[in-house]
Parts: structure tokens; C-alpha cells; sequence
């Protein structure tokens, strides 16, 4: 395809350009792709081994005790709103509207910050209650399960924070637009599992 | 923008015009980076807080009469949800990048299947298929 590309006629700079674009970027969107089909994998095992081991209490506090569903909601809120504000920086993107995109992917990741910080306290206070993660193989598949979720969202605030960086510096250039969509994948995803783990951990729980 | 679009002839003029004209609104793409549009991110994020507020609606009230009639219905609705997010907000289809996207998407989902149904299968089932125990083995075990 790279043979008959008449943009090989234009200047240097030119070709040298359309040539990484006509190999570089399908690419990456589906080498991502396949990088959160394998970090799905990771959550299968962790969500099997919670499966497995959920139901150990070791006579310790289980989930209805320790769960307040309400904060749940709240932190499921935020992680769903943070999807939708994510969207817009992705259509304020497509539309080369840089300030709109980093107002969008700031509003983002504040969303972010604010599940972070539920869910940290909620950490907090199950330890401090004594139900660490060494209280029981339920705590310990919980906290891994729902802290692997937290170190991913925390990576992805990172992600977005550099991405806000990237953007005041160099605008919305491919290689920026190529990480934004990337971002929006990951971001997306980790939403995604969240629904596996509120309706599994946290709903289900409550139900046992 | 498909992987299969590159394989038609006159995607390659498309390919060669620059990134960086503003397009007024761009009904294709070429750089394999989905069209988000925002009709499709309001239509999947109102399902989603209809999906994910019903079931802690129905286990914070305790609406239905058996905990699991209410298990059944909240899985299904935690599965469609997650259907509404890979299409709205991950945008994948058939056609994105070739057919590769969802190729690795049905093969993990086959393999996330495997791998929880599995495990719970294998593990809460240690009991049975075992040989019994004769009583002198009942004693010395642990």
C-alpha cells in the first residue's frame, strides 16, 4: 500500500509523517486493545480466587458487616460520571477543541480523585475496624480484588494528569490523539470491571 | 475508520490528506481511533445509571421475595451493562480493526468464562467423586 502512496511525491517531512501514520496507529489501538483483553484476564483469576475463597470468614467479620451499600452507590456514581465527562473530552477532541478536551479530562479526573479517596477511606476504616487484609482469606481476596481495581484507577489518573500535561505543550497532535483514545479505552474498561466488582463483591455480598 | 477500509483503493486518499486540517465533523476516520459521537455516549450513559441504579435499588430495599431471584436479576443486569459499556464507550463492532478487536474480545470472554465458572466449579465440588473414608482412616486423619 506504501508503494502506491502518492503522498511519497511530497516533501520530506511530509512523507516521513504519512508513513508513521500509515503503520503506527491501528496498531497501537489494537495492540492496547489486546494488552486490556490480557489485564481482563488478571481480574478473571482475581474474581475466581474471590469466588473461591469469599465465603472464608475464619470467624471474622463478613461482608454484610463491613459493607455500607450506600457509599457504594456513591463511589459507582462517581466512577460512571467519570466515563460520561471522559467522552466529552474525547468528543471536544474530535472536534480540535484543546482547552474544551482539558477542561473535560481535568472535571475526569477529579471524578477520579473522589473514587479514589471513597475508596481509600473505606480501606481505612475496614482496617482500622481490625478487618485488615490479614483478618481472613475474605479480606485478603477482597482487598486484592478491589485494590488491583484502585492501582489501576490510580495508574490511570497518572496517565490522564500527563496526558493534561502533554496536551498544554504540544496540542492535540496525533501522537497526543493516539494516547487520548488510548486512555479513553483503558479509562472505559476500568469502569467496566467496576460493574463486575459492585454487583459481585459488593450487591452479592450483602445477599449472602 | 476499519482496518478493512485499507483495503479499498480510494482509502488511500483519504489516508493522505492531513491530520491536522480541522475537519468540520469526520464521518470516518483514518487513524483506527474509534468515532466517539455524543448521541451514543448519552444513550449508553443513561442506560448505565438505569443498570447499575436498579440492582442496588433492589438489594438495598429488599424488594424481591427470594435473595435468589434478586442474585439472578442483578447478574443480568451487571452483564447488560457491561454489554451497553464495550458499545457505547469502548465502541467495539464487528468491523474495528478488521475483525481483530472482536476476535481477542470473544476469545477472552471465552477464557474469563472458563476461568470463574471453572475455578468456582472445581472448588466447590472437592467433595464429591472421592473415595469414602474406611473409619480407621476417619480416625488418623487430620
Amino acid at each position: 500500500m506504501s508503494a502506491s502512496n502518492p503522498a511519497m511525491t511530497h516533501d520530506g517531512a511530509d512523507r516521513w509523517l504519512v508513513r508513521e501514520e500509515l503503520h503506527a496507529q491501528p496498531g497501537t489501538m489494537l495492540g492496547f486493545w489486546l494488552y486490556l483483553m490480557s489485564d481482563c484476564l488478571i481480574f478473571a483469576c482475581l474474581f475466581a480466587m474471590y469466588g473461591v475463597v469469599g465465603g472464608n470468614y475464619a470467624a471474622g467479620p463478613g461482608p454484610k458487616d463491613l459493607f455500607e451499600l450506600p457509599l457504594v452507590a456513591v463511589n459507582t456514581a462517581m466512577l460512571l460520571f467519570s466515563s460520561i465527562t471522559y467522552g466529552f473530552a474525547m468528543i471536544e477532541m474530535q472536534r480540535r477543541r484543546v482547552n474544551a478536551t482539558i477542561v473535560w479530562l481535568a472535571v475526569t479526573g477529579l471524578f477520579g480523585l473522589a473514587f479514589l479517596g471513597i475508596e481509600l477511606y473505606e480501606f481505612h476504616h475496614l482496617i482500622h475496624e481490625g478487618a485488615g487484609p490479614q483478618r481472613s482469606a475474605f479480606l485478603s481476596a477482597f482487598f486484592t480484588l478491589v485494590g488491583t481495581h484502585g492501582l489501576h484507577v490510580s495508574f490511570g489518573l497518572v496517565w490522564l494528569l500527563t496526558l493534561i500535561v502533554q496536551l498544554k505543550r504540544w496540542g492535540l497532535t496525533d501522537s497526543t490523539r493516539r494516547r487520548l483514545a488510548c486512555l479513553s479505552m483503558f479509562w472505559h474498561f476500568l469502569d467496566l470491571i467496576w460493574i463486575g466488582v459492585f454487583t459481585y463483591v459488593y450487591l452479592m455480598g450483602a445477599l449472602r | 475508520m476499519t482496518a478493512a477500509d485499507l483495503h479499498k483503493p480510494s482509502a488511500t486518499a483519504d489516508f493522505v490528506h492531513g491530520h491536522d486540517e480541522p475537519h468540520g465533523h469526520d464521518d470516518h476516520h483514518d487513524d483506527g481511533i474509534p468515532h466517539a459521537s455524543f448521541r451514543d455516549y448519552l444513550i449508553g450513559f443513561a442506560l448505565s445509571v438505569l443498570l447499575t441504579a436498579v440492582p442496588f435499588w433492589l438489594v438495598m430495599n429488599d424488594v424481591l421475595p427470594s435473595k435468589q431471584v434478586t442474585t439472578a436479576v442483578i447478574v443480568v443486569f451487571a452483564v447488560v451493562q457491561m454489554l451497553v459499556h464495550i458499545v457505547y464507550f469502548l465502541h467495539l463492532d464487528t468491523r474495528s480493526q478488521g475483525g481483530w478487536n472482536m476476535l481477542a474480545a470473544i476469545f477472552t470472554v471465552v477464557l474469563v468464562v472458563i476461568t470463574i465458572a471453572g475455578s468456582l466449579w472445581v472448588m466447590f465440588h472437592m467433595n464429591e467423586n472421592m473415595m469414602p473414608m474406611s473409619p480407621h482412616e476417619m480416625r488418623i486423619a487430620p
